[in-house]
C-alpha cells in the first residue's frame, strides 16, 4: 500500500506565531531541518564573502587605485578566504550530507541528532565570532579590526609583536570552535553511514553519495584535527608566552606551515569529494544510465583520501625543503591525479551512449567535469616543483584553486541545488531562470578566472593591493573584475530562481527527475520521520527495481 | 503513479549493523589520536633545539608509580565493565570507584610534578622552548584525564544511586574505551617525554 493514502496531518498548513516557527527552528534535532540551517547559514555567508571579493577586484581593476587602503585589502583576502572555507564551503558540504544521508541510505534521522544540533550551532557561532572581530577586536590597543594575517596566517606574523589586539585571536578561535562543529559532524556522518543503513543496504550497495561522504568525513577527522592542535599552539604562544612559532626562542615558523597545510590540502579533498558525490548522482540520472564502474569509484574516491594526506607540502615548495622532500611531494601530489583522471573517465563512460537529459543540474555537471579537468591540469603544473619555484605565490596559483573552488566544487554544489530543491522543497527551480544563472556564471567564471592564469604568468603576485602600470597586467585585471559583474549577477539569479521557485514554483512531486535513490520515494518536502515503513533494498538503484519488476537490477549485480 | 516505499519478497536475514556508540568513540578516538600526533612531532621536532633555561635532562624525572596507577587504572575499568556485563552491580561499582582513585591519584603526580617544576626548577611554559611543549603535551594529555574523570565521576553518581544495571553496559564499554585510549597515550608520551626526550 502507498503511503500517499494516509492524510498525515500537515503541520505547515496551520500558521503558527512566528515566536513558535522560530523557537522550533532554532531546537530543532531533525536532520532535515539542521541540513536547510546549514545550507541557508552558508548562502548567507557566500554573499559576504563574495562582497569581500568584489571589493578586492574593484580595487585592482587599475593600476595605483585607491578604492579601499591597503589594511583594508588585508582584511578583505583573509576575511573573504576563511569565510569562503569554513562558513561556505564546509556547512554547503554538511549541509547536504545532513539532509541527504538518512534519505538515502534509509533511515529516519542522523545516528545522533542532538550531536547534529549541537554541532551546527558551534559551527555558527564560530562564523558569528569571525565577524563579531569587526566589533571586538580593536581591543584597548586601538589596533585594526577583522584579522588581517591571511587564511593561512603564517608565523611569525601571528605573533603578538606583529598582530597585536583581538583580530589573530578571533581567526582563531572562530576556526577552533568551527572545527570542533566539524569533527562532531563528520563522526555523525560515519555512524549513520554505517550503523543506520536500512535492511539490505550492504556497503556495496549504498549509493555513492554516501560513499563519497564516507571518505569526506574519514578525513575530516584526520585532517581538522591537526588544525585544531594548531590553533591551540597558537594561543599558547599568544596568551601564555609559549614558543612554538617564536623563532627568536628556538621555535619554527616553517613547522606552522607544515601544521597549517596538513590540515590545508586534504581540506581541499574534504570540499571537493562531496562535489563528486552530487556528481555522481546527477550525471547517472540525466544519462538515463546506471553509474559506469561503480567499485573502481568507490576504489578510487578511498585512494584519493590516503594520498590527499601525503600530498600537504606541495603548498612550501619555495619555502625551502631539501630536495628529497621535494621529490617526494612532487611525486605523491603527481599521483593522486591518477584516481581523479579514473573519476573523470567513468563520468564520462556514464555519458557514453546515454540519453542526456540537459535539465539544470546536468548542465552544471557538465560544466563541473570540464572546468575540473582544466583545474587539475594546472594542478599538475604546479606540482612540478621546479616551475612553482616560478609561479608560486601568483596569480596563477589563485586562479589554479578558485577553478578547483568556485569551477569545480560550486558548480557542483549549484547542480545538487537545482537537483534537490525539488525535494527540500516540494516546488520545481524554475528552467529557464537556472539557464540564465548557469550561461550568466558560466561567463563570468571563464572571464574572471580562465584570465587570471596570465598576470600570474607574468609575475603578478597574490595579496598585492595595487600594482605598476606598464607592466602588461592592466587589461587582464581589467578583464578578470568584468567577469565579477557576470558572476554577481548569475547568483543574483540564483538567489531569486530560489525564492521564486520556493513561493511560486510548480508542484514537485515525490520524484520529478524519475530517479533510483531512495530519497525519490518518499514525498517532498519528506515528512519528519522520512519513511513510515523502513525500506528493504536489493541493489544500488531501489527506485529502478520498483518501477521495473520484469527487469530489475538485483539480478544483474 | 505512485510509488510505496521499495519492498522486497526476500528480507535481509539477520540484517545486523555496528553499534553507533562504539563506531562514534572510535571515530572521536580517531580525531584526538591526530591532536596528539601534532602535539607529540611538535615535541619531538624541538627537542635539542632549546637555546636557554632548564633543559629535559636536568629537571625531569619520570613518574613511574604514578604511572602504573594511570596504566592499571585500564584494568579496572574492564574489570567494571565485565561485572556490569554480568549483572553485578556492588561488583562494578567498587571497580569504578578504583578506576576514579587511580585516575585521581595520576593527576596528583601530575600537579605535584608541575608544583615542583614550576616552584623549584622555575620552568613555565614562556620560559623556553621546553617548557612550552612539555607542559603543552603533558597538559593536553592530563587535560584529557580531567575529561575523562567528570565521565566516570557522572557514572560514580548515577551508580549511586542506583539508576546504572546491566543493560547499560554497552554504553559505559564505549566510555571504557576513551579511557582506554588516555592510558594508550600516556605510554606515548611517557616514552617521548622521559625516555626519549632525556
Amino acid at each position: 500500500m502507498s503511503t500517499d493514502s494516509i492524510a498525515w496531518p500537515r503541520s505547515e498548513a496551520v500558521s503558527r506565531p512566528f515566536v513558535d516557527q522560530l523557537h522550533e527552528w532554532i531546537t530543532t534535532v531533525d536532520h532535515k531541518r539542521l541540513g536547510i540551517l546549514y545550507i541557508v547559514y552558508a548562502l548567507i555567508f557566500l554573499i559576504i564573502g563574495g562582497v569581500e571579493a568584489t571589493v578586492m577586484r574593484i580595487q585592482l581593476i587599475r593600476p595605483h587605485s585607491d578604492f579601499v587602503s591597503p589594511q583594508v585589502f588585508n582584511r578583505m583576502f583573509t576575511m573573504h578566504g576563511t569565510t569562503m572555507i569554513f562558513f561556505v564551503a564546509m556547512p554547503l558540504v554538511f549541509g547536504f550530507a545532513n539532509y541527504l544521508l538518512p534519505l538515502m541510505i534509509g533511515a529516519r534521522d542522523m545516528a545522533f541528532p542532538r550531536l547534529n544540533a549541537f554541532s551546527f550551532w558551534l559551527t555558527a557561532f564560530g562564523g558569528l565570532l569571525l565577524y563579531f572581530s569587526l566589533v571586538g577586536a580593536n581591543g584597548l590597543y586601538g589596533a585594526g579590526n577583522a584579522p588581517d594575517v591571511g587564511w593561512f596566517a603564517y608565523a611569525p606574523l601571528t605573533s603578538l609583536a606583529f598582530s597585536p589586539g583581538h583580530s589573530t585571536d578571533f581567526w582563531t578561535l572562530s576556526l577552533l570552535v568551527s572545527g570542533f562543529g566539524s569533527i562532531g559532524t563528520a563522526i555523525n556522518i560515519i555512524a549513520t553511514i554505517l550503523c543506520m543503513r536500512c535492511p539490505g543496504m550492504t556497503l556495496g550497495k549504498m549509493p555513492l553519495l554516501a560513499w563519497l561522504n564516507l571518505v569526506m568525513s574519514g578525513l575530516v577527522l584526520l585532517a581538522v584535527s591537526p588544525l585544531t592542535a594548531a590553533q591551540i599552539m597558537l594561543m599558547i604562544d599568544r596568551y601564555l608566552g609559549g614558543h612554538f612559532f617564536d623563532t627568536q626562542a628556538g621555535g619554527s615558523a616553517v613547522i606552522w606551515m607544515h601544521f597549517f597545510w596538513i590540515f590545508g590540502h586534504p581540506e581541499v579533498y574534504v570540499l571537493v569529494i562531496p562535489a563528486f558525490a552530487f556528481i555522481s548522482e546527477i550525471v547517472p540520472v540525466f544519462s538515463r544510465k546506471a553509474m559506469f564502474g561503480y567499485p573502481i569509484m568507490v576504489a578510487a574516491t578511498v585512494a584519493i583520501g590516503f594520498l590527499s594526506m601525503s600530498v600537504w607540502a606541495h603548498h612550501m615548495f619555495t619555502v625551502g625543503m631539501n630536495s628529497n622532500a621535494n621529490t617526494f611531494f612532487v611525486l605523491s601530489t603527481m599521483a593522486i591525479s591518477v584516481p581523479t583522471g579514473i573519476k573523470i573517465f567513468n563520468w564520462l563512460a556514464t555519458m557514453w551512449g546515454g540519453k542526456i537529459v540537459f535539465k539544470t543540474p546536468m548542465m552544471f555537471a557538465i560544466g563541473f567535469l570540464f572546468q575540473f579537468l582544466i583545474a587539475g591540469l594546472t594542478g599538475i603544473m604546479l606540482s612540478s616543483a621546479p616551475f612553482d619555484w616560478h609561479l608560486g605565490n601568483s596569480y596563477f596559483v589563485v586562479a589554479h584553486f578558485h577553478y578547483v573552488i568556485v569551477g569545480g566544487i560550486l558548480f557542483g554544489v549549484f547542480g545538487a541545488f537545482y537537483y534537490w530543491f525539488p525535494k527540500m522543497s516540494g516546488k520545481m527551480c524554475n528552467e529557464t531562470l537556472g539557464k540564465w544563472h548557469f550561461w550568466l556564471f558560466l561567463i563570468g567564471f571563464h572571464l574572471t578566472f580562465d584570465f587570471m592564469h596570465v598576470p600570474g604568468l607574468l609575475g603578478m603576485p597574490r595579496r598585492i593591493y595595487s600594482y605598476e602600470p606598464g607592466r602588461g597586467c592592466e587589461i587582464w585585471n581589467l578583464i578578470v573584475t568584468i567577469g565579477v559583474v557576470f558572476q554577481t549577477l548569475g547568483v543574483l539569479v540564483f538567489v531569486f530562481n530560489l525564492l521564486w521557485s520556493y513561493f511560486r514554483g510548480e508542484t514537485a512531486g515525490r520524484d520529478p527527475w524519475d530517479a533510483w535513490t531512495l530519497e525519490w520515494s518518499t514525498s517532498s518536502p519528506p515528512p519528519a520521520y522520512n519513511f513510515s515503513t523502513i525500506p528493504t533494498v536489493r541493489s544500488r538503484r531501489p527506485l529502478w527495481d520498483l518501477k521495473h519488476p520484469d527487469d530489475p537490477d538485483w539480478k544483474y549485480e | 503513479m505512485s510509488i510505496a516505499v521499495p519492498e522486497m519478497n526476500v528480507p535481509e536475514p539477520n540484517w545486523v549493523l555496528p553499534p553507533r556508540g562504539r563506531v562514534a568513540m572510535f571515530c572521536l578516538i580517531a580525531a584526538e589520536a591526530a591532536i596528539f600526533t601534532i602535539f607529540v612531532v611538535a615535541y619531538l621536532f624541538y627537542l635539542g633545539k632549546n637555546p636557554m633555561g632548564p633543559q629535559p635532562r636536568d629537571v625531569l624525572e619520570a613518574p613511574i608509580f604514578y604511572s602504573i596507577c594511570l596504566l592499571s587504572s585500564s584494568l579496572t575499568i574492564h574489570m567494571a565493565v565485565l561485572a556490569l556485563r554480568k549483572g553485578r552491580i556492588g561488583n562494578f561499582g567498587a571497580w569504578w570507584g578504583l578506576t576514579i582513585g587511580l585516575g585521581a591519584a595520576f593527576l596528583y603526580g601530575t600537579a605535584s610534578e608541575w608544583h615542583r617544576l614550576i616552584y623549584r626548577e622555575g620552568l613555565t611554559i614562556s620560559t623556553n622552548l621546553f617548557g612550552t611543549t612539555y607542559y603543552s603535551l603533558v597538559g593536553l594529555h592530563g587535560s584529557h584525564v580531567i575529561v575523562g574523570l567528570i565521565g566516570l565521576s557522572t557514572v560514580m553518581a548515577f551508580t549511586l544511586l542506583g539508576k546504572v544495571s546491566q543493560e547499560h553496559a554497552e554504553r559505559v564499554d564505549v566510555l571504557s574505551l576513551y579511557w582506554h585510549f588516555v592510558d594508550v597515550v600516556w605510554v606515548v608520551v611517557f616514552t617521548v617525554v622521559y625516555i626519549i626526550g632525556r
